[in-house]
C-alpha cells in the first residue's frame, strides 16, 4: 500500500490492437488506440465511476487492470505490485485480491455447472479449505448476496437475471477480494430488479470495506454508487473528479455534451434539457459520430 | 375521432406449459399527430401489444382472444392477413430496437426502401429511386444517392436505425410504431434519434407511439404515457400528470427505483427497490397483479379478491388499483388522528 491510500495506480496505459487485413497472408495495417495514455488511481474503499460510450476504452481498460488483457504499454500497480510483467504464478495469487463482476449474468456463468460449484470453483482453484468447509462457505456467500442458499444444487438456467447476477457477485466475492472491476453489472436488467443490485453493492461494499471500479454507460447508475467519476472517450480520459463535481460542473465540453444527452424521467426538466443540449449540437454531433463509428463491423 | 382506439385488448400464447396471458386487459386511444409512450419492464407486453396492433402476433401460438383495435375507423383485428398486408408499411409502420435484424443483410438498402413503395404506392423504378433519396436526406444520411447501394453491414447502429426510420416513412404512414427504437444506442446516438423522430412526426403529421422500458425516453418524447405491467395498462395519463401525480403504487415503485442524475445524498441513499419479482403469466395473482409486490395491498380489501378495473380518477388520468396515491392521502387525513 502506499502512502496516499491508493488501492490501485494507473500510469500511462495504453492498449493498441492491431487492424489485419488480407486472407491468406495477414498483415497488420495499422492500429486501434483503444486505450491511449490514461492514468488514475482508486483509494481504498471507495468507488470509482468509469463511465463512456461505446468504443471509449473503458472496458479494455478494466480487463488491462486485471491483466486479462496485456497492456501495450504503461504501468498497473496494486497494493504497491507492479501488474505488469509479473510471472504467472504471482499474477495468480495476486489476482485472489481483484475479481470481476460481468455485464451479462446470462453467458458468463457456465451453465453446466451448478450453482453450488460455480461460487466454490475459485476457492477450488486456490485450494482454500476443504470439501466440506468449502460448501459451508458458499452457502454463507449466498447468503449473504440475498441467494436463497438451499438452491446450490440448481443450475443457472433456472434463475432469473437479477437472481444470475447475485451468484455472479458471490462467485466474485468467494476469495474475499479487495478489488472488484464491476463491467456494466446492471445494464442487463430490468429497472426494479437493477436498484435490487445497486443497493447490493453498496451493502458489500460497507460491510467488506471493498472498493470498485464500476464501470457503466448509464450516467444516472454510475452516479448511484461512485465517490469519484472518470469519463472516457475516444480512448483517453477527459475528466476525472469528485462525482458531485463532475456531474453539476462539469469541466470537458465532452462532458457537458454526454451529461445533457441523458434523459431524465421529469417532462418539465427534459424540456430544459433539450434547450440545454442544443448549445452542445457539435460537440453531441461528433461525439455520437464516434460512438456510433464503434458499432460498425470491424472490416470497414 | 380519434387515429387509433384499443379496447380490451388481450393477446394470449397457448403453450404446452399453459396459456400465457401476455397482454390481458389494455385500453387506450391515439389522436392524429400526437406521441404515446408505453412504459413497462421484460415481460409487461408491451411489445406484443404493439405487434397484436400489427397483426404480427406469432399464430400459433399467440391468439387475439377479445378486443378491438379500430385503426381510422376499421378494426384490424377483424381484417384477413392480405387486406392487413396493404396496411402494414403504408398507414402504419414499425420500427425495431435491432435495426440489423429487421434490414435484410443480403439486400442494399436502395432495393430496401424503394420495394415498399412499389408494393404500397405502385411508383416507377425511377420515381421511387428519387423519392429514397430524399428520404434518406430526410432522416440526415449524407451522400444519399451513393448510399443507396450500399449493404446494412456499412452502416453504423444509429445510421441503421436512420435507414428503418426511412423505410417505415416511405409511404407517409399515418401511425409510426417504435419499439425500443432508441435502446441499443449510445446516449449521444440517442438523443439525435429521438430529435429526429419528434421532428419527423411533426413534417409528416404522424402519430407515434413509443415502445420503451426508459421512463427518460418518455419524459422527453410523449405526450401521453401508458404504464403497463404483467400483461396489463396499470395507469395512464398525461405526461406531466403522470410524473407529477403518479397514483399507481407500482408507478410510484418504479420512479423511485430509477437512480437520478441530479439531486443530493445520491451517493449515501439507497434506491428503493420493487421487492420480489414480476408474476408468472400462466398462473398470475387471482386478482390485483401487483398486489404480492404492493406495499399497500392487504388482506381486508379487494386486492386478492376482486381484480381492479381501470378507472378515471381524474380527468385525463386513469389508474388500475385500490390504492391510488390521492385516495390513500385523502384516507390518511379523513382519519381519526
Amino acid at each position: 500500500m502506499t502512502s496516499n491510500g491508493a488501492l490501485l495506480q494507473v500510469e500511462d496505459l495504453t492498449k493498441h490492437f492491431p487492424v489485419k487485413k488480407g486472407i491468406l497472408i495477414e498483415r497488420t495495417v495499422g492500429h486501434v488506440k483503444a486505450v491511449d495514455g490514461v492514468s488514475f488511481e482508486i483509494r481504498e474503499g471507495e468507488t470509482l465511476g468509469l463511465v463512456g460510450e461505446s468504443g471509449s476504452g473503458k472496458s479494455t481498460t478494466g480487463y488491462c487492470i486485471l491483466q486479462l488483457l496485456k497492456p501495450t504499454s504503461g504501468s498497473i500497480r496494486f497494493q504497491g505490485v507492479e501488474l505488469t510483467g509479473l510471472a504467472r504464478e504471482e499474477l495468480r495469487r495476486t489476482r485472489r485480491d481483484m475479481q470481476i463482476v460481468f455485464q451479462d449474468p446470462y453467458s458468463s456463468l457456465d451453465p453446466r455447472m451448478t450453482v453450488g460449484n460455480i461460487v466454490a470453483e475459485p476457492l477450488e482453484v486456490h485450494g482454500i479449505g476443504t470439501r466440506r468447509s468449502r460448501r459451508e462457505t458458499v452457502r454463507r456467500l449466498l447468503d449473504t448476496v440475498g441467494f436463497d442458499p438451499n438452491f446450490t444444487n440448481r443450475y443457472p438456467h433456472e434463475f432469473s437475471g437479477g437472481q444470475r447476477q447475485r451468484i455472479g457477485i458471490a462467485r466474485a466475492l468467494a476469495l474475499n477480494p479487495k478489488l472488484i472491476v464491476c463491467d456494466e453489472p446492471v445494464s442487463a436488467l430490468d429497472v426494479s430488479i437493477q436498484a435490487q443490485i445497486l443497493n447490493l453493492l453498496k451493502d458489500l461494499q460497507r460491510d467488506f470495506g471493498l472498493t470498485y471500479l464500476f464501470i457503466a454507460h448509464d450516467l444516472a447508475v454510475v452516479r448511484a454508487v461512485s465517490d469519484r467519476i472518470a469519463v472516457m472517450n475516444r480512448g483517453r480520459l477527459v475528466e476525472i473528479g469528485d462525482a458531485e463535481q463532475v456531474y453539476t460542473n462539469p469541466q470537458d465540453e465532452y462532458t457537458k455534451a454526454l451529461l445533457a444527452a441523458v434523459p431524465v424521467p421529469d417532462p418539465r426538466k427534459m424540456k430544459e434539457r433539450k434547450r440545454e443540449r442544443r448549445k452542445f449540437a457539435h460537440t453531441l454531433a461528433e461525439a455520437a459520430e464516434s460512438a456510433d463509428a464503434a458499432t460498425l463491423e470491424p472490416s470497414q | 375521432m380519434a387515429l387509433l382506439e384499443v379496447t380490451d385488448l388481450r393477446t394470449h400464447f397457448f403453450t404446452r406449459e399453459g396459456v400465457v396471458q401476455a397482454v390481458d386487459g389494455v385500453d387506450f386511444s391515439l389522436e392524429r399527430g400526437k406521441t404515446l409512450g408505453i412504459v413497462g419492464e421484460s415481460g409487461s407486453g408491451k411489445s406484443v401489444t404493439a405487434l397484436s396492433i400489427m397483426g404480427l402476433i406469432p399464430r400459433p401460438p399467440a391468439r387475439i382472444v377479445s378486443g378491438s383495435v379500430v385503426f381510422d375507423g376499421r378494426d384490424l383485428t377483424a381484417l384477413s392477413e392480405s387486406e392487413l398486408e396493404d396496411i402494414r408499411g403504408k398507414d402504419i409502420a414499425m420500427i425495431f430496437q435491432d435495426p440489423m435484424t429487421s434490414l435484410n443483410p443480403t439486400l442494399k438498402i436502395g432495393t430496401q426502401i424503394t420495394e415498399v413503395m412499389k408494393r404500397h404506392l405502385g411508383v416507377s423504378d425511377e420515381e421511387a429511386r428519387k423519392r429514397a433519396v430524399d428520404l434518406l436526406e430526410e432522416v440526415h444520411i449524407a451522400n444519399a444517392a451513393d448510399r443507396l447501394n450500399d449493404y446494412p453491414h456499412r452502416f453504423s447502429g444509429g445510421m441503421r436505425q436512420r435507414v428503418m426510420i426511412a423505410i417505415a416513412l416511405a409511404c407517409n404512414p399515418k401511425l409510426l410504431i417504435a419499439d425500443e427504437p432508441t435502446t441499443a444506442l449510445d446516449v449521444t446516438v440517442q438523443a439525435q434519434v429521438l430529435d429526429l423522430l419528434e421532428e419527423l412526426r411533426d413534417s409528416h403529421e404522424m402519430a407515434m407511439i413509443i415502445i420503451t422500458h426508459d421512463m427518460g425516453v418518455v419524459a422527453e418524447a410523449a405526450d401521453d404515457i401508458a404504464v403497463m405491467y404483467a400483461g396489463q395498462i396499470v395507469e395512464r395519463a398525461g405526461v406531466l400528470d403522470l410524473f407529477d401525480r403518479p397514483e399507481h403504487p407500482y408507478t410510484e415503485a418504479l420512479l423511485g427505483a430509477l437512480p437520478q442524475i441530479e439531486g443530493e445524498g445520491i451517493r449515501e441513499g439507497r434506491l428503493t427497490a420493487i421487492p420480489g419479482r414480476p408474476p408468472d403469466l400462466v398462473d398470475p395473482p387471482p386478482a390485483c397483479r401487483f398486489a404480492p409486490r404492493c406495499p399497500y395491498a392487504n388482506r381486508n380489501d379487494s386486492c386478492t379478491t376482486e381484480p381492479p378495473e381501470l378507472r378515471e380518477i381524474r380527468a385525463g388520468h386513469w389508474v388500475r388499483s385500490a390504492h391510488p396515491a390521492s385516495e390513500r392521502a385523502a384516507h390518511a387525513q379523513g382519519a381519526p388522528a
